[in-house]
């Protein structure tokens, strides 16, 4: 008899590899049965998961980290032994002020947006009706890279600009409303706003930080120490569903099955369209294809890499106020656990990457390296304004973000 | 005690409010608006807020509290480790909770007792009411069914239903199961809808 996890998600894009490992019958062969519980917010997700109604989830990366710190309720220690993507979010503004900032017929260029934005915001601001961009969580990637690209371009988070929470299926209301000017969400809740033409997409999170982490697989600590083997079967089983899911081949079949009621129960072409990289940017214009929009597999994507959960952490420092501390930024960075996903992985032949840590957006062209059975190569991983960030100097990182 | 309910269900909303207000000293709002749930939240000042955990705002609420400025800010219930039972119970209920900080505990409790029996109630009273309409939508399938096989083939309506039983019994399946599929089959050969009546 199979062991069962239950995993919890919410109905987004970036939860297809448990949604697909349990589809097309990945997790069965390997030995797991997988039940999925939809919730429609974060808060719910993190509550089956501390209380013991779900065994994993879908969480956004950052609340993985901040859990484990006690931000906002006692600590308890989670653990990430898989990452279910990189990217895959973009910036969608109200079409007046798309328009204000070039917006044209393909995606902007993040340094030019964010200046013609910037005026914008001090005209609002001066107005004193401020900008306000509307996130997912507090907590979450979409946070931390709107407020890297807008800090970066002069535009002072919580000073030029304000932020509210806004869950995704009312994104497009919020921009309707008028109630935000700008979101930072997942497909594929921008193209529900186009499609409603309230809103227009001018940038993609990959062009902020390309590769950056976003939606990761978290546990309790204690139980992946207890359901250990299990889970190293689902992260088989997942890496199985990856392969699968970047495969354009099957790219209709994977979307009608994340379209079902029970899993996002959405629109199968925008689903179609997403996870095939292709936006409509603006309701009327042309389909747009940005390759890598989404990653959820080449290049050893899901590899928890220790660096990408301390590069999180220099984020929460910067947004949450707090002090850097040595020991958060330890426990902050192993909760990335790279030696389980290894572990689960050896001898099938995936690559294993010979180091845990990497120094973040170093890489500016494609780049062989070390994995256990060889090389690999990793292509560009580079933030925008250009900066890396070196997981050995944490502090200096902070210091120079300002 | 103020109590502020956020649940979009406006139904399921006064059936909790219902069971809250033989509770002595408690002061009852049901929130049902989405749109400026933050603002009439600040102006309520709850003590407690019960939520149900398939409201996508609770994210929205807990950034608010996250950030208030109140002095009485609202933690989640759950954060109290104290009582697992209870928190296993709200979490299979569908309901969560937010509470004052310091509020006592025993007279958090009976209150989350009742949250907790009302969200069942409510939940079995949604469940008998999908199984009736089921039922009721099985009737008229099966209405339908013996309709064609009275038309297509000069049966009596005793005899028609013989068929369908007959059927279901052969192949160990339920007849309102073989009434749907002889409807499918009907649409399919071109038939003329049945049973609009």
């Amino acid at each position: 008899m199979a062991e069962e996890l239950t995993i919890g998600f919410l109905p987004l894009v970036d939860a297809c590899l448990p949604i697909l490992a349990r589809e097309h019958g990945f997790a069965e062969e390997e030995g797991v049965s997988l039940r999925l519980v939809r919730d429609v917010s974060w808060a719910t997700v993190l509550d089956r998961l501390l209380y013991g109604q779900s065994d994993a989830a879908h969480l956004v990366a950052p609340l993985a980290i901040a859990t484990t710190l006690g931000r906002g309720r006692p600590a308890q220690p989670l653990s990430v032994p898989f990452v279910l993507g990189l990217n895959g979010n973009a910036i969608t503004l109200r079409p007046d002020i798309a328009r204000r900032v070039g917006a044209g017929s393909g995606l902007g260029e993040p340094a030019a947006v964010g200046a013609a934005l910037a005026e914008v915001a001090r005209e609002r601001r001066a107005a004193g009706r401020p900008l306000r961009f509307g996130v997912v969580h507090r907590y979450s990637s979409h946070n931390y890279m709107l407020r890297y690209w807008l800090a970066a371009c002069g535009i002072q988070p919580d000073r030029d600009v304000e932020f509210a929470t806004v869950p995704p299926p009312f994104c497009a209301d919020a921009l309707e409303t008028g109630e935000v000017d700008g979101i930072c969400v997942g497909e594929p809740w921008n193209s529900v706003a186009v499609g409603r033409g309230v809103g227009q997409i001018v940038l993609a999170t990959a062009q902020v930080w390309r590769r950056g982490v976003e939606k990761v697989l978290a546990l309790r600590e204690p139980v992946l120490d207890e359901k250990r083997d299990a889970v190293e079967r689902l992260i088989r089983a997942m890496c199985r569903a990856g392969r699968h899911f970047v495969d354009p081949a099957n790219c209709e079949a994977n979307a009608a099955i994340l379209a079902r009621a029970d899993y996002l129960d959405g629109d199968p072409v925008l689903i179609r369209r997403a996870i095939s990289d292709r936006l409509l940017l603006s309701r009327g214009g042309e389909i747009v294809h940005y390759p890598d929009f989404m990653f959820q597999y080449r290049e050893a994507a899901n590899f928890p890499w220790v660096s990408q959960a301390a590069w999180l952490y220099t984020q929460m420092v910067r947004w949450d106020g707090m002090a850097f501390d040595l020991v958060d930024a330890e426990k902050a960075a192993r909760v990335f656990r790279p030696d389980v996903y290894r572990s689960a992985l050896i001898g099938t032949g995936e690559p294993l990457p010979g180091a845990s840590s990497k120094v973040e957006g170093s890489l500016r062209q494609k780049t062989a390296v070390g994995t256990q059975q060889g090389t690999m190569i990793l292509e560009s991983n580079r933030f925008f304004d250009g900066k890396v960030f070196d997981p050995a100097d944490i502090a200096g990182y902070i210091a120079a973000c300002g | 005690m103020r109590i502020a309910i956020v649940d979009e269900s406006t139904a399921r909303a006064s059936v909790i409010r219902e069971g809250l207000a033989s509770l002595d000293d408690c002061e009852i709002f049901a929130v049902t608006e989405r749109r400026g749930l933050v603002a009439r939240i600040e102006e309520i000042a709850p003590d407690i807020i019960l939520m149900d955990l398939g409201n996508p705002s609770r994210d929205v609420l807990e950034e608010y509290f996250a950030v208030s400025r109140a002095l009485a800010r609202p933690i989640a219930m759950f954060v109290d480790e104290s009582d697992d039972e209870a928190i296993a119970a709200s979490i299979d209920a569908g309901v969560s909770a937010y509470v004052v900080d310091g509020l006592a505990a025993h007279r958090i409790r009976p209150l989350i007792d009742v949250a907790v029996r009302r969200f069942n109630a409510f939940a079995r009273l949604q469940s008998d009411l999908a199984e009736a309409r089921g039922r009721l939508a099985g009737r008229e399938t099966i209405d339908r069914a013996k309709r064609i096989l009275m038309d297509g083939r000069g049966l009596t309506e005793p005899q028609a239903y013989t068929e369908i039983r007959k059927a279901a019994m052969d192949q160990g399946r339920r007849i309102a199961e073989i009434a749907e599929a002889i409807v499918t089959a009907h649409k399919l050969m071109g038939g003329k809808p049945v049973g609009e009546t």
